[in-house]
């Protein structure tokens, strides 16, 4: 295993967020506040519970959600596709270093990145509303996990683009409304039943339904469903990854 | 001499299925320059790619001091340092945050005291601080070497080192190469000056068409295919090169007063005696003789010339 070589990366990725801080951290507590001026304020004084808690506090667990998958995405993505474009990524080709090893280092830092940006969104919402975090270990772990699995499905857009508009091709026309209609900011109890039934063909539904129980005690799907649900995203991005990396796809061919 | 790299039957074939590489053997001696001539999309660069796994190949095995550069990439890899042609580098890190990455890449722990060596060595300590976008180009390209020697790798491949530098900066290149060389780093460049072959290579290799078509001493190359020209400069102008002449294939100079006279050093009678006994009988006076040694450049031109008949007769 060369240690050092992924130290370098992890750390190379991390010195980014340090150069750009004020974007990666002032700009998710801006966009957190909003959306409880927002969503908190606007919606929140017409409803003002969802299954026993208040509506503010009920959408805190989706916004992290929200900024965790995207924020991961970008990161990841951004990360290993910024090499690319800049034609810097030679050296982490030509340096002995395993396919597991640079992806470990990317992914890493991406995830890291995000888990710093969720617990700035954590520390935010509290000061607008009162959290309650019934399991925290199962919340960490949901917190960690869907880092990472994004920051691996960030990993791959980041290999398949090659241009900007690619690269923001899949966060936006399907991830944020994923996580829009995933109820982030609502209870698909809430629904008509046969936008219940579509809402469970969303994979984002089980991750918010997850996080949200590791809060609350209540989810839109069992906890075990929304574990096996990330645990086959994680597992299908690893395959995935893994393959096109050996294949060299679009970086060594 | 110890072969560094051996280099056996590789092929690589891109996706729009050109074959940039076609069972290419090359052997790479330790401590010595190699340079790599080759015309526009020959392959020169995709070889060096392919060595330092870059690109992956189709076909064939890559050894780096005995190290398969597949089966044993990361002890192959650890041994080798790439300059890429182009100045590729991140924009706003500093010179010496960039350099020390390039370290850990290869595995190698911080060291602070070598680093700060290299880019002295380079002229470079001055410029540690700076942030790479602000760098002239070549400054950067100075960076692009002192990264690739951060590890200190056994083979360095130079990826045209020098194009796009101005002449003074391409002798302070050279000598940073023949420095390397002094501390027993083996040098692959691949060039498109004939001139920087001439003068700093140990071996020239000519690749075409993703082949290697020769490989010798620089100096054996020029002496074993280099044609030879005699001039010859007369006391008086003449009109015409004489009919009793005509057999030698004579030039004569805008000022008619200069036989140029072309001749191979590979036969056996180059026909100076006969010329010189003929052009006495003639009653011409000599003033003056002299012998040019053909350039690489036109050795080059020729055997590419030949490589790319023989193709179109293929």
């Amino acid at each position: 295993m060369n240690w050092q070589g992924l130290k370098a990366i992890y750390f190379h990725e991390m010195d980014r967020m340090r150069r750009t801080l004020f974007q990666s951290l002032v700009s998710p507590f801006i966009s957190t506040s909003l959306y409880f001026v927002v969503f908190g304020s606007a919606i929140g004084s017409r409803i003002t519970e969802i299954e026993g808690i208040s509506y503010g506090s009920f959408i805190v667990p989706g916004m992290i959600m929200l900024t965790i998958l995207t924020q991961s995405i970008s990161n990841a993505s951004f990360g290993i596709f910024f090499p690319k474009f800049t034609n810097t990524v030679y050296e982490i080709l030509a340096a002995p270093l395993s396919s597991f090893e640079i992806i470990l280092g990317f992914v890493g830092a991406a995830a890291t990145k995000s888990l710093i940006i969720g617990t700035v969104i954590i520390c935010t919402a509290g000061f607008f509303v009162d959290l309650q975090i019934e399991h925290p270990f199962i919340m960490m772990f949901f917190l960690v996990l869907t880092s990472v699995t994004f920051a691996l499905f960030g990993f791959i857009i980041g290999m398949w683009a090659d241009n900007f508009e690619k690269l923001q091709l899949i966060p936006i026309l399907i991830i944020t409304p994923l996580v829009f209609l995933g109820g982030s900011f609502y209870s698909i109890n809430m629904l008509p039943e046969f936008w219940q039934k579509v809402s469970l063909l969303n994979p984002v539904l089980y991750l918010v339904s997850g996080f949200r129980w590791s809060f609350y005690e209540i989810a839109d799907v069992s906890i075990y469903t929304s574990l096996i649900t990330i645990l086959f995203f994680l597992f299908s991005c690893v395959l995935i990854i893994s393959y096109t990396f050996a294949k060299g796809y679009k970086i060594k061919n | 001499m110890r072969e560094i790299l051996k280099i056996n039957n590789i092929t690589k074939i891109y996706k729009n299925q050109f074959k940039a590489l076609d069972e290419l053997n090359l052997n790479i001696n330790e401590g010595e320059i190699f340079a790599l001539l080759g015309p526009n999309g020959a392959g020169k660069s995709t070889l060096i790619n392919t060595v330092c796994g870059i690109l992956n190949f189709d076909k064939g095995d890559i050894k780096v001091n005995e190290f398969d550069i597949i089966k044993d990439y990361r002890k192959a890899r650890s041994l080798i340092g790439i300059v890429p042609q182009e100045l590729n580098l991140e924009a706003f890190e500093t010179v010496w945050d960039n350099v020390n990455y390039s370290r850990g890449l290869y595995g190698k722990s911080p060291n602070h005291k070598y680093i700060e060596k290299l880019l002295k060595e380079l002229s470079l300590w001055d410029k540690k601080d700076s942030k790479l976008r602000e760098l002239s180009g070549g400054m950067k390209r100075r960076v692009l070497i002192a990264k690739a020697l951060s590890h200190e790798p056994k083979v360095l491949f130079l990826d045209e080192p020098t194009a796009s530098v101005d002449v003074e900066l391409r002798k302070d290149m050279w000598k940073v190469i023949q420095k390397l060389k002094e501390k027993n780093v083996t040098i692959i460049l691949t060039t498109h000056y004939i001139e920087e072959a001439e003068e700093i290579a140990d071996r020239v290799g000519i690749i075409n068409n993703g082949k290697i078509i020769l490989v010798d001493e620089k100096e054996n190359l020029i002496k074993k295919l280099g044609q030879k020209i005699l001039k010859i400069e007369l006391s008086e102008p003449i009109k015409l090169i004489p009919k009793e002449l005509k057999n030698f294939k004579l030039q004569l100079n805008s000022d008619k007063n200069i036989l140029i006279y072309t001749y191979d050093t590979k036969g056996k009678n180059t026909g100076i005696t006969s010329l010189l006994s003929d052009i006495k009988s003639l009653g011409l006076q000599l003033k003056d003789i002299s012998t040019e040694q053909s350039s690489l450049e036109s050795i080059f031109l020729n055997l590419v010339k030949e490589s790319e008949n023989e193709l179109a007769r293929a």
